[in-house]
């Protein structure tokens, strides 16, 4: 369980944050939505440490987290496993030695049961075969898929996604999504999920945080999300749906002309 | 200024902080070992071989006295060389080459986030990136000082026989007249202390990028200009102390 408590940050004068807090609850896929630029990036960033908030503290399991010794913070980060949205790989690397790094560092495998490690996540994420290849060979969803493989590897207890399936085509988002899902309760992890996807809320969101504005305005289940009278979710949610549909009448008009040409 | 020089040397305790584990440090550091060597052993040779041709050419046109003898060129080419060419010209051709490729690629990890990815990993990423590239530095810059010694010397024998203006003979007992050991070691305590400079100030610049591509480049030219500044001054404080 991770515990964020009145979390403050403005980077020269602008507030980004402003006082997030929130419980995120093991073995649930904890989903940070909003639009781009709320700040969803800077409230995971502060969550692992990697910005100082202005004000307000993070407990991970009732360790208090944000200004403990380096040491204590170093032992809980090496529970983490995060995506960043821009996958982070090493590109100096090739996608197994990316893979097998954290295991390297900080685990005790021999060789060959870390290569062994690096194959079983590369097939979850479907990325099985490209061990060899380099960063700059990528794609950017192959990226994504590596950095994901790179995050689970490990066996963390805490893991962090930053638009896990953004530039994915519909299906493998919805793959990494449910992959996603399946490894948090299977292992009973903690998962914070950054999205803009309702896709995603749907079909994998426990507990739904909704920011705008550094400000968090709504939190709830899947359920509860479709009845909520907060006016800016209630648009956010629509411009999605406005998007879905829009896509919806094109595939039928597609599919209309196919009809008629067969016809 | 003074706030850059305080953060500078923040920045350098970091890299001496938990740390990983000493035979991660030891591969690390000769792989960054193998890089720095091998990107800069060509351009060092080149530019070294070429000064001591020049140095020699030059005296010798200039020592036209007929009562100094002619093995007073193999002299002061070995004297220049070891006091100032070889690891003063061969340090600011290193601030060019390996400070650039240090703070560019530094720079680079820093703004597509891996950096974040190592510190998310629990691992300290100045220890972990940089102290390997420091002491890789200190330990390859000496090497490639006494190489640029050498052939230094030796591109004054070229330059100096072909041209005709001594003979083999005279050069090398020229060269071999009045030798001062001390002068090498003073020329090596300098490459270590501007290799020092070098790797930890381009380190430093790489680190500390943030935005995008056009500050990755602006942190690699601002390492060599401040790395060359920081030589010469280093040059100058040594000799007053040292000599
Ligand atoms: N290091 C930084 N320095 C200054 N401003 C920053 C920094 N990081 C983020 N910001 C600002 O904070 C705001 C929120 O950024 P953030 O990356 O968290 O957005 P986001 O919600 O993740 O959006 P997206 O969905 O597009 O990724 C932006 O206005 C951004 O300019
Ligand atoms: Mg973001």
């Amino acid at each position: 369980m991770i515990e964020v408590h009145n979390i403050h940050k403005s980077f020269d004068g602008v507030k980004v944050l402003d006082g997030i807090s929130g419980v995120f609850e093991t073995g649930k896929t904890n989903l940070l939505l909003g639009a781009s630029g709320t700040g969803k990036s800077v409230l995971l960033k502060c969550i692992v440490g990697l910005i100082k908030p202005d004000i307000g503290s993070v407990t991970f399991d009732g360790t208090y987290f944000t200004n403990n010794k380096l040491g204590i913070k170093q032992e809980i980060r090496r529970k983490i496993g995060m995506l960043f949205q821009s996958s982070a790989l090493f590109d100096s690397m090739t996608v197994e030695k990316n893979i097998e790094f954290p295991l390297k560092m900080l685990g005790d495998m021999e060789k060959d049961e870390r290569i062994d490690r690096v194959n079983t996540v590369l097939k979850r994420v479907g990325l099985e075969g490209a061990n060899k290849k380099m960063p700059s060979e990528l794609s950017g969803g192959m990226k994504k898929r590596v950095g994901i493989a790179r995050a689970i590897a490990p066996h963390c207890t805490y893991l962090f996604c930053d638009e896990p399936n953004s530039g994915l085509d519909p299906l493998t988002a919805l793959k990494i999504d449910e992959l996603i899902k399946e490894i948090t309760e299977e292992y009973g992890i903690t998962t914070i999920i950054v999205t803009h996807d309702m896709n995603s809320v749907i079909e994998i969101g426990d507990k739904i945080f909704f920011l705008f504005k550094g400000k968090k305005l709504w939190e709830g289940t899947r359920d509860a999300i479709m009845d909520t009278d907060v006016k800016e979710l209630n648009e956010f949610i629509f411009s999605n749906r406005l998007m879905r549909d829009a896509k919806k009448i094109e595939d039928e008009e597609e599919q209309q002309e196919v009809n008629g040409n067969n016809r | 200024m003074l706030q850059h020089f305080g953060k500078y040397l923040l920045f350098m305790s970091t890299l001496f902080s938990r740390g990983e584990s000493p035979r991660i440090l030891f591969n690390r550091t000769m792989d960054e070992a193998i890089i720095i060597g091998i990107n800069s052993i060509f351009i060092v040779a080149i530019v070294s071989t070429f000064i001591g041709a020049v140095t020699s050419v030059q005296i010798s046109y200039n020592l036209d006295n007929a009562f100094i003898p002619r093995s007073t060129i193999g002299f002061m080419v070995r004297e220049m060389t070891l006091l100032e060419l070889a690891p003063t010209i061969t340090s600011i051709v290193l601030a060019g080459k390996v400070g650039s490729s240090i703070a560019g690629g530094l720079g680079t990890m820093q703004i597509t986030e891996q950096v974040d990815a190592l510190e998310v990993m629990g691992i300290n990423s100045t220890s972990y990136l940089v102290l390997p590239k420091v002491i890789a530095s200190i330990l390859v810059f000496p090497m490639l000082v006494i190489l640029a010694m050498f052939l230094s010397i030796g591109g004054g024998f070229i330059a100096g026989t072909l041209t005709g203006e001594i003979s083999q003979q005279e050069y090398i007992s020229g060269i071999r007249s009045d030798f001062i050991p001390y002068n090498v070691v003073f020329a090596l305590i300098k490459s270590v202390v501007f290799a020092f400079l070098i790797s930890s100030i381009s380190s430093f610049k790489g680190y500390y990028t943030s935005g995008g591509a056009l500050e990755v480049g602006q942190a690699s030219t601002g390492a060599v200009t401040n790395s060359v500044i920081a030589i010469l001054v280093a040059d100058f404080v040594l000799a007053n102390l040292l000599l």
